[in-house]
């Protein structure tokens, strides 16, 4: 594929799926600490999340940086809109943000918090 | 390929020269830092952007030289 059949795919599978990860490994198997870190976040909140190995494809793992102008992996995007990399998603859920944002973004979540 | 500690100070100093900044050397391989950046740049800015601004001033370090670098940025 070219890097514009890459980021025409990349849009298609964000838009396509209200939560998307795009990480190392998959959700079952993260193949990297900060991978995982989202991955266990997502579902400690149960919620439902489509995976994107970026390690089978290098087309993807450069696409997707190039798509949201962040240099790493994992990515984080809900209803669209990029949400964040490990330490951003991290920060939301201590904060309750991204549980927040769920809501907002009307994401089948339960409401686990940090002491949860 | 590892990047000082003192090299990401002075390309975020270059960039922020408000910046308050901390950095830790996480495993002591010069390869995962965590930094926190005090900055006026960041007021009403999103943490994403917040962030792009840090990795822009990385000249593209992020993800090469720097393979980690945990961020937290905020305002004063």
């Amino acid at each position: 594929m070219s890097a514009e059949d890459i980021q025409d795919w990349l849009r298609k599978e964000i838009a396509g799926n209200d939560v998307v990860l795009f990480m190392k490994g998959t959700k079952t198997m993260p193949q990297c600490g900060f991978s995982m870190q989202v991955a266990q976040i997502l579902n400690h909140l149960g919620v439902d999340f489509k995976d994107v190995n970026v390690l089978e494809d290098m087309s993807v793992r450069e696409g997707i940086k190039a798509y949201s102008n962040w240099p790493t992996i994992p990515q984080l995007y809900v209803k669209g809109e990029f949400v964040g990399g490990c330490d951003i998603v991290r920060e939301m859920f201590q904060a309750n943000e991204l549980q927040e944002l769920l809501t907002t973004k009307g994401i089948v979540h339960n409401q686990q918090t940090m002491t949860a | 390929m590892p990047m000082a500690a003192d090299d990401i100070t002075r390309l975020i100093k270059e960039r922020f020269p408000d910046a308050e900044i901390r950095i830790e050397d996480l495993a002591g391989d010069g390869d995962h830092y965590a930094a926190t950046i005090v900055s006026e740049a960041f007021r009403g800015k999103t943490r994403v952007q917040q962030h792009q601004m840090v990795y822009d001033a990385l000249k593209g370090s992020m993800g090469g030289a720097l393979h980690a670098l945990a961020l937290k940025t905020t305002a004063p």
